[in-house]
């Protein structure tokens, strides 16, 4: 199928979050579509699926003029969208899954299951994206889902499938896989639109690339022939420093010790077993894995969130088990937690608030139970040029900070303080280029302060580039860490559960 | 595709690529630093001035809240309006002359529009002139206005920190009772003894019958709306049941009302020249706890938490805050002021406890704070103008014959109307942002 977007405009108000955008995706094309958070993809996508309407422009498919009231004529001409956040019933099998709005019944409106199974199955063989028809979703790996995602769009004919970034859930191996069967469905004939804010994908899969930035389009690129770092300079419009500057460690005394520790679930099901971890001064530990492998229970155990079943963790000495957050916190341990905007920031209070978050009754911010309006604004102007958080006024609500600029204000809350340890939990999940590189300099700039630091990330490259040593975490227990340099593809396999003794050819090490 | 190096300068057969895009491969920048910089504090600025952000992993009591509180002003103002409006349409409805002359309508249709704008006029006349004109009126206005900043106070203290205290009738009830309980069971005290302690006594009733909701949703996750409606029941009951006991009940009497405060703890009038006028000290209480009541939100330690709280729980938890504690402060702060509300009309009107003497005024309480959208000082005018809606419905009723029940019937419109904001929306046409009215309505679906 071939798409034709004309002059789409998007106004809300007091934004224009599409300006004139033009996009034609070929029949039988992987089309990308790159660009920094806010910069138009989502509202661009949302238009194309009928969920919101285009103020102005038009677009044709295989040249015939299409008006999308909602999702329902989207997918009628043939339009397929794989949100990032899946749509699935959790407790309900594959295949009502996948038949769910447009399934058969029989006399008296029963369901055909036998009829949906036998479908679904035979699509699934089809399309080589195998599933248990009769599997519950909520059973299956986030990739596997994925693949339900994918066969619920192709169910529904499908000819043009749009990905919002697919591969944020996946080992890097189920990437190849998902890959592999966008190219099976190309083949055929049909269009594929692949949103992705990593660069390398864009450039394994697309056969073009269409740069938004701020609302329009800035150019369309061959990704044969355009390197990541033109990608990226295109993506945020000046040039961008993707590597990280980054002098060898030199590590000082331990400071979070962790000692077999168990973490468990509300139902007693442990989420975290046996893990033995050391983090000294002035180096950078990551642990990667994929997401739902007990990095978060993790995380919120060694800082305080959660309650610790078994074993030990202490911080420069200090116990955590027993602590309060706030004691853990006010002693010397800064974190930025994975999900800003759930956990990070209070989005409705002033960006000035936000960065006295976790010093809201310490000196001088506050004095006899009474905030220091003063001192709280005196701080947040230096943090916020220190940091280079760009906000109208320190009085901003956060919430309308871009994503980056979110993320800097917490960074800049917890940096900004003397800590033993910080633990940054995907630091760099939904920021923009320009920011992830502003976030990589400050987490090298505190390991060279002296401050011990445990990096949880997903994204294998951001791993790569910063640690020191790399540990990596499936099903609840942690392997390594491993001295760098490490290969990515070791790493990779790892984080699928493979034994390190197979894929390093020798014991776990790196211990020191 | 291209056989260039990078991606391409934009070719008239591609329209819409921007001509002034150079190619970054060049090492051009296409916008300089500064200018970038701009940009992200223009957007900031823009998505600010957007409506308040409801976000769709809150739980329904924030999205509640929020929805409640998150109105702007404009709307607020135009859901009274709208309110008055559709009250009118009641009036006119209500008068004889007027339905009279609706069944010859379309004869004459000009006697029904007469008759209605007439009725309108005078009753809406009455009211204004009951409740504002004069000094009789003003003084009536503050005297009703005073339980109602307390009660206003009860619901938005916890509205703040996310709660929906449905709770103040019962604590209102409790701070009565104990007021009253104190104010004629102890005789022989000084006032400046007497009346403090007694009110005092009222402050922490409401509060301990505030903090059983807020423990109980602290430690087990009852949901306060429940369990603050069944302590409502309880508590009418039981103070209707105690009034009847000897403890309370005249001994001259077999019905159920309760014997008289001591003098020396009843507030005095702040007019005592004039006994007509019964504004009382009940009022300066009042203004003095909504001044403490702004510390505490707006200015203290203990605020900071109770707000973070009330927006985003999880980032108040993971900042070291106590979700726990701060939901049992501000249920207990709320049933005080609803303590404190009950006492001033005791102590300060009634004099002696009845069935029934909270009359609804602790549930007048949320249409208060949902007027004064969960601010402190909002919340002190619209405990004012609801006052004044009261006693001028009152006039209403004398002068004109029109229900004082139509008071009762506009508040009602303007809750219903604050609670949809959509539809004040609609009526006036104000633009708002579909991107959040889509998420405000999915997430009141999901």
């Amino acid at each position: 199928m071939r798409l034709e977007l004309k002059g789409i405009t998007k106004r809300f108000p007091g934004v224009v979050a599409n300006d004139r955008v033009d996009l034609v995706v070929e029949s039988g094309e992987v089309h990308g579509l790159l660009g920094e958070n806010g910069a138009g993809k989502s509202t661009l996508m949302n238009i194309l699926y009928g969920l919101y309407g285009a103020d102005e422009g038009e677009i044709l498919v295989d040249g015939q003029r299409l008006e999308l009231e909602d999702p329902g004529d989207a997918i009628d001409a043939g339009i397929g969208m794989v949100h990032q956040h899946f749509m699935l019933v959790p407790v309900f099998t594959v295949a009502e899954n996948i038949v769910l709005g447009v399934e058969h019944t029989q006399r008296l409106g029963k369901l055909d299951r036998e009829r949906a199974s036998a479908e679904v199955a035979a699509l699934a063989e089809r399309s080589g994206l195998p599933v248990d028809p009769d599997a519950k979703v909520e059973d299956l790996p986030v990739g596997i889902q994925q693949r339900v995602e994918i066969l619920k769009a192709l169910y529904r004919d499908a000819r043009l499938l749009i990905l919002d970034e697919p591969t944020a859930v996946l080992t890097p191996q189920e990437a190849d896989d998902l890959f592999e069967a966008i190219r099976a469905f190309t083949d055929e004939g049909r269009s594929v639109i692949f949103i992705s804010h990593k660069l390398r994908e864009h450039r394994a899969i697309a056969d073009r690339i269409s740069v938004l930035r701020r609302g329009r389009i800035v150019g369309t690129a061959d990704p044969r022939t355009t390197s990541e770092q033109e990608l990226a300079n295109l993506m945020v419009g000046r040039p961008v420093e993707l590597s990280v500057q980054r002098p060898p460690a030199t590590p000082g005394p331990a400071v979070l010790q962790v000692r077999g520790l168990r973490v468990e679930d509300a139902l007693g099901a442990p989420v975290v077993e046996d893990v033995d971890l050391t983090i000294n001064a002035a180096e950078i530990v990551a642990v990667a894995g994929v997401e739902g492998n007990g990095q978060t229970p993790l995380v919120r155990a060694v800082t305080g969130l959660q309650a610790i079943a078994d074993g030990e963790v202490t911080i420069a000495g200090r116990p955590v088990n027993g602590a309060t957050r706030k004691e853990v916190l006010r002693d010397g341990t800064g974190h930025v937690p994975e999900d800003r905007s759930s956990d990070g920031l209070v989005a409705d209070f002033s960006v000035a608030e936000n960065l006295i978050l976790n010093l809201w009754d310490a000196e001088p911010f506050a004095r006899k139970g009474t905030l220091q309006f003063a001192a709280i604004n005196d701080h947040a102007r230096e943090l916020v040029s220190a940091y280079d958080i760009r906000t109208p006024s320190v009085a901003t609500t956060a919430g309308s900070l871009s994503g980056g600029n979110q993320q800097k204000v917490v960074v800049a809350r917890e940096f900004d303080r003397p800590i033993d340890l910080l633990v940054a939990s995907q630091p760099t999940r939904g920021v923009d280029v320009g920011s992830i590189e502003y976030i990589h300099t400050q987490l090298v700039a505190k390991r060279d302060e002296g401050t011990a630091v445990l990096l949880v990330s997903s994204e294998l490259d951001e791993v790569l580039a910063l640690a020191d040593r790399v540990a990596v975490m499936f099903h609840g227990r942690l392997v390594g860490p491993f001295d760098t340099p490490i290969s990515k593809e070791a790493v990779g396999r790892m984080m699928a559960g493979a034994d390190p003794e197979e894929v390093l050819g020798t014991a776990p090490g790196g211990q020191p | 595709m291209s056989d260039e190096q990078g991606p391409r300068e934009p070719t008239p057969e591609e329209p819409g690529h921007p001509p002034d895009v150079p190619s970054p491969g060049d090492g051009a920048v296409a916008v300089s630093e500064e200018e970038l910089a701009q940009a992200e504090i223009e957007a900031a600025k823009e998505r600010e001035e957007e409506a308040a952000g409801v976000t769709l992993d809150a739980t329904f009591s924030q999205r509640l809240v929020a929805a409640l509180t998150g109105t702007s002003v404009v709307v607020t103002v135009l859901a009274f309006v709208s309110a008055l409006v559709i009250g009118a349409f009641i009036i006119a409805l209500s008068e004889d002359a007027v339905r009279e002359s609706l069944g010859y309508f379309f004869a004459r249709p000009t006697d029904a529009v007469q008759a209605s704008l007439e009725a309108v006029g005078s009753a809406y006349l009455a009211l204004l002139q009951g409740s504002l004109v004069g000094i009789p009126q003003l003084s009536e206005t503050l005297v009703s206005a005073t339980p109602l900043i307390l009660t206003g106070l009860a619901v938005a203290v916890p509205l703040r920190a996310g709660l929906f205290n449905i709770g103040a009738e019962g604590q209102f009830v409790a701070g009565g009772m104990v007021a009253g309980l104190i104010g004629f069971a102890l005789t022989g005290l000084p006032m400046l003894v007497h009346l403090p302690l007694a009110l005092l006594a009222g402050i922490i009733a409401g509060g301990i019958y505030g903090w059983i909701p807020g423990v109980l949703k602290a430690r087990t996750g009852a949901h306060e709306v429940i369990s603050t409606i069944m302590l409502n029941n309880i508590g009418l009951l039981v103070s209707g049941y105690l009034i009847s006991t000897t403890l309370f009940r005249r001994p001259d009497r077999a019905d159920p009302i309760s014997r008289s405060v001591e003098e020396s703890a009843r507030f005095p009038r702040l007019v005592w020249w004039e006994p007509s006028l019964r504004v009382n000290a009940s009022l300066l209480v009042a203004l003095a706890l909504a001044v403490a009541i702004f510390w505490l939100v707006e200015r203290s330690t203990r605020g900071f938490e109770l707000n973070a709280v009330g927006m985003n729980p999880r980032a108040a938890t993971a900042a070291g805050m106590s979700p726990g504690n701060t939901v049992i402060l501000a249920m207990t702060t709320g049933g005080a002021m609803a303590g404190a509300a009950g006492a001033a009309v005791i102590l300060g009107l009634q004099y002696r406890l009845t069935i029934g003497f909270s009359a609804g005024l602790g549930f007048d309480g949320i249409t208060v704070a949902l007027l004064g959208r969960g601010r402190i000082g909002g919340t002190v005018a619209a405990g004012i103008l609801i006052g004044a809606l009261k006693a001028g419905g009152r006039n209403m009723q004398a002068q004109t014959g029109t229900s004082l029940e139509l008071a009762l019937v506009i508040q009602a419109l303007i809750i219903v109307f604050i609670a949809a904001p959509g539809l004040v929306r609609a009526i006036f046409r104000i633009k708002a942002d579909d991107l959040q009215t889509a998420q405000v309505s999915k997430g009141w679906g999901g």
